[in-house]
């Protein structure tokens, strides 16, 4: 930014986007492109020699349609459900003024940030023969995993439909009430309208999340039940058939980058002309008992697993104990760990931090370097695909970044096999589209003028930096560092890959404590899941008391 | 010590903004860029600021500004919304360049400066809780602490309701009279660029059509849409113009630019001079000053022209009009 201040304003620009974008792009190519063009080619050219049939020949495979289809209607119904879900909430938490009000808004925003695998670990405790629910005949079944979907991703409809219907000018409803529409016309032909791009962006983003979820199917589905992400797993880890994890992963982001194009589109073409005014939230009338019915089966939805959780971790045989929490400290029965799981809550506490600076560092480039204003078109398409460029970790399975690390990472110049940052690095680049999508709405709403009015008053270009952008900044970046820390501490895709036995996080060992036969590994995995949880939440709590709107806003 | 500007162009994707625009500023003087929304103007101060990449030369005493950036031109742009740091105080807004350069003293220059445009006493004031005019005087008072060599001003008073723009026009040009502020200043209302501006220059589509002095502009406009735009009502051609001129006791021109305010109704009895026109009213409309009147004239058309109050001829009566030729402007 400062290093070409004597160059003529048409290249100073340019070379200003350069040297903002250098690092993520050169970090973003090593740990990224590279491991998944690895893996991909790995599957292209098994012996040495490009097989296009082998990869075509997966494509053809009845298991392949079989979980494609799969993937596609267990996303699409748990998307469904979720916006169904989700409106009725967001109208009462971010519209009607109650006692709780914003406790219940926290507390259902939690389960979006709560490692998959403790959500798996909570369903099948509470869907289980033994459990609660148990009776229903569900584990194991594709409604637990379309349930398990639900449980993440309310939170997700309840926040960006939210945020635009509290903002949302109400005077239009008014005007149509007084011209003698009743409230269900109202709804239906003012504020639906209004609101549609905020559902379907936020219904898209529920649909990318579902289909690529890997730690809840993976522990609710099984063998039986596979979706692509964990298809991609299993043929990596278990089967050793790199064609087909290659042919999968292209399919996956293929479908992905489509989505998110999509997803783009209908961001942009929300109406810029809609008044934003926010509105008080008014008491709640007779009309609104539908909606606060609604909202408190979903926070039942949401409380019955973590209680079930909670209660499971805290009886050992038929007696209430601490027993399972005074054993975190041991390796389980059948020295089923190789480090006790306090050991691996450090690790994974140590590891949150080192992903937390790398994605705010990386995040914070990226965000400055596609929101500065473009002079002209080209310069913009060059943003934007830069900006596309970020959000691709979202589209790849964390197996073949992890798997694909794993064989292109391991020879110099880049060898970093017995790297201790090969695991945040991995961690980072999940979480990085989380930290861009938290920051560019922010940059986006400053107004350049501003920056302007700085220049012409003789800051340079790290002043202005400081007057205009840092006050705005500071919050996102605060609620984004903690988004990120909670992301790398769920984490369980790609680290499962990398982390070695004996620096284990703790999503790695509490499927680990699940995979192994006693009850006193089953213990532990649920008091191990309760400790994971409740770091995470607290983590997210703290960071919904900033009030960032934007907050993962994909 | 002037600003000049030679062959300047700005292009937005290719699609030309500001085409081969020469002017100069010499220093001390007001310049009011005047022109309709789109012409250009705003995109020609921002050029100046070093703002917007433009061709050909932008000069400040003789030294191309070219690799210049924007903070170290010394020019101080003030927008048409202020654009003041809402996170900071009234005084620290104020004093944000003195802070930059390290000015001892600085206080004592902020409360100055408020105190020049009106406003002291407001230093801790949040530009929240401000209201639009006072928020352009904070804006005005934090362009003139940089002390600046060319003070910019886009569209400054437009954001203003009517009655503010007027008085806040006339203390704007008393302030940069007693700072000896160089300035160039963009708007589209020709009465703020009559009130504030020694100079006018008027642009349409991108060029530069005319630039001088005010009363040199306003008495021969360039072409019939410059007169219109400077505040002219209408511009009559061919046997209308000769008949107005003749009326005016001027020489025949192929255009003439009329003000409201050229054509009178002559109440005096007598039957009048050879050339004075006649006509019928057309319509009549009273305001607390005048009666605005349009009138029929025979071998012209449709003319403006005003009446005594204590006159008010009705619609469809007879009447004589008599031209004063001040306010008539003769388009060659």
């Amino acid at each position: 930014m400062s290093l070409s201040l004597s160059l003529p304003p048409a290249v100073r620009r340019p070379a200003s986007l350069v040297a903002l974008a250098a690092l993520p792009v050169v970090v973003l190519g090593c740990f990224f492109v590279l491991p998944v063009s690895g893996m991909v080619a790995r599957g292209f050219w098994p012996d040495g020699e490009l097989d296009v049939g082998a990869v075509l020949e997966v494509l053809t495979r009845s298991r392949t349609g079989r979980v494609v289809w799969f993937t596609v209607w267990s996303a699409g119904l748990a998307t469904v459900v979720s916006v169904l879900l989700g409106l009725p909430a967001a109208y009462a938490l971010h519209r009607l003024d109650f006692p709780l009000r914003r406790t219940v808004r926290a507390l259902l925003l939690v389960p979006f940030v709560l490692p998959t695998v403790v959500v798996g670990v909570a369903f099948r405790q509470l869907l289980g023969e033994s459990g609660p629910l148990g009776f229903l005949g569900l584990d194991g079944t594709p409604v637990a995993i379309v349930a398990g979907l639900v449980f993440f991703n309310a939170a997700v409809v309840i926040r960006a439909v939210g945020a635009s219907w509290e903002s949302l000018d109400s005077r239009p409803a008014e005007a149509a009430a007084a011209l003698g529409a009743s409230p269900a016309q109202v709804f239906r032909t003012v504020t639906l309208p209004t609101l549609r791009p905020a559902i379907v962006s936020a219904a898209s983003v529920v649909f990318l999340f579902c289909a690529t979820s890997f730690g809840v199917v993976l522990t609710l589905g099984g063998t039986r039940y596979s979706s692509v992400e964990t298809e991609i797993y299993l043929l990596t880890t278990d089967l050793l058939d790199l064609p087909g994890a290659a042919a999968l992963s292209l399919v996956q982001l293929a479908a992905v980058v489509a989505l998110l194009a999509v997803a783009a589109r209908l961001r942009h073409s929300a109406d810029p002309s809609v008044v934003r005014v926010p509105s008080r939230p008014r008491r709640p009338a007779r009309t609104d008992l539908p909606q606060l019915a609604m909202t408190v089966l979903l926070l039942a939805l949401v409380a019955a697993p973590i209680a079930t959780l909670v209660v499971g971790s805290l009886r050992v045989g038929d007696a209430w104990s601490l027993g399972n929490y005074r054993a975190l400290d041991s390796v389980g029965d059948q020295q089923a760990l190789v480090v006790p799981v306090t050991d691996a809550l450090v690790t994974s506490l140590r590891t949150a931090v080192d992903a937390t600076w790398m994605s705010l560092l990386l995040g914070l480039l990226v965000a400055l370097a596609v929101t500065r204003r473009s002079r002209s078109r080209a310069e913009r398409r060059l943003r934007t695909v830069l900006d596309g460029f970020f959000m691709l970790p979202l589209g790849v399975s964390a197996a073949t970044l992890g798997f694909g690390f794993l064989i292109t990472l391991d020879r110099p110049p880049l060898d970093l096999r017995d790297s201790a940052l090969l695991v945040p690095v991995a961690q980072a680049l999940v979480a990085l589209p989380l930290v861009v999508r938290t920051l560019v709405p922010v940059l986006d709403g400053i107004d350049d003028r501003q920056r302007q009015a700085a220049a012409s008053l003789g800051a340079g270009p790290l002043r202005t930096l400081l007057t205009v952008d840092v006050p705005v900044l500071w919050r996102p970046l605060l609620a984004a560092s903690g988004f990120a820390f909670a992301a790398s501490l769920g984490e369980f895709g790609a680290t499962a890959f990398l982390a070695r036995d004996e620096s284990a996080t703790l999503p790695v060992v509490i499927f680990r404590l699940i995979g192994h036969p006693g009850a006193m590994n089953y213990g532990m995995a649920l008091a191990a899941s309760v400790v994971l949880a409740a770091t995470t939440a607290a983590v997210m709590l703290a960071v919904e008391r900033l009030r960032v709107p934007s907050l993962g806003a994909l | 010590m002037s600003l000049s500007l030679a062959h300047v162009s700005v292009d937005y994707d290719g699609v030309p903004a500001v085409v081969d625009v020469d002017l100069e500023l010499p220093a001390g003087q007001v310049l009011a860029v005047l022109g309709p929304s789109g012409s250009g103007k705003s995109t020609l101060l921002r050029a100046v600021a070093g703002l917007e990449p433009a061709r050909g030369t932008i000069a400040w005493a003789g030294q191309d500004l070219g690799g210049v950036p924007t903070h170290r031109r010394g020019f101080a742009l003030m927008f048409q919304d202020g654009q003041l740091f809402g996170h900071l105080t009234v005084g620290r807004n104020v004093g944000y360049a003195l802070r930059l350069r390290k000015v001892r003293d600085a206080e004592a220059r902020v409360a100055e400066l408020l105190e020049l445009v009106g406003l002291a006493g407001y230093a801790d004031r949040l530009p929240g809780t401000l209201s639009g005019g006072e928020r352009q005087r904070v804006a005005l008072a934090r362009s003139l602490a940089v002390e600046p060599r060319l003070l910019l001003l886009d569209e400054p008073l437009s954001a203003l309701d009517a009655g503010l723009r007027e008085r806040l026009a006339g203390e704007l040009r008393d302030i940069l009279v007693a700072a000896g502020t160089t300035a160039l200043m963009v708007t589209h209302d020709h009465e703020e660029a009559y009130t504030v501006a020694d100079r006018i220059a008027v642009m349409r589509a991108g060029r530069l059509v005319q630039s001088g002095e005010i009363a040199q502009v306003w008495a021969a406009p360039a072409d019939p849409e410059t007169a219109l735009f400077l505040g002219y009502a209408r511009v009559l051609v061919d046997d209308a113009a000769q008949r107005v001129l003749a009326a005016a006791g001027l020489p025949p021109a192929p255009a003439v630019a009329v003000r409201r305010s050229a054509l009178t109704v002559d109440a005096s009895p007598g039957p009048g001079r050879l050339h004075d026109l006649r006509g019928v009213v057309l319509s009549a409309r009273m305001t607390p000053d005048q009666v605005r009147l349009v009138v029929g004239v025979e071998g012209v058309g449709e003319l403006d022209a005003v009446a005594s109050v204590g006159a008010h001829p009705a619609a469809g009566e007879p009447v004589r009009l008599v031209v004063d030729r001040s306010r008539l402007a003769v388009i060659r």
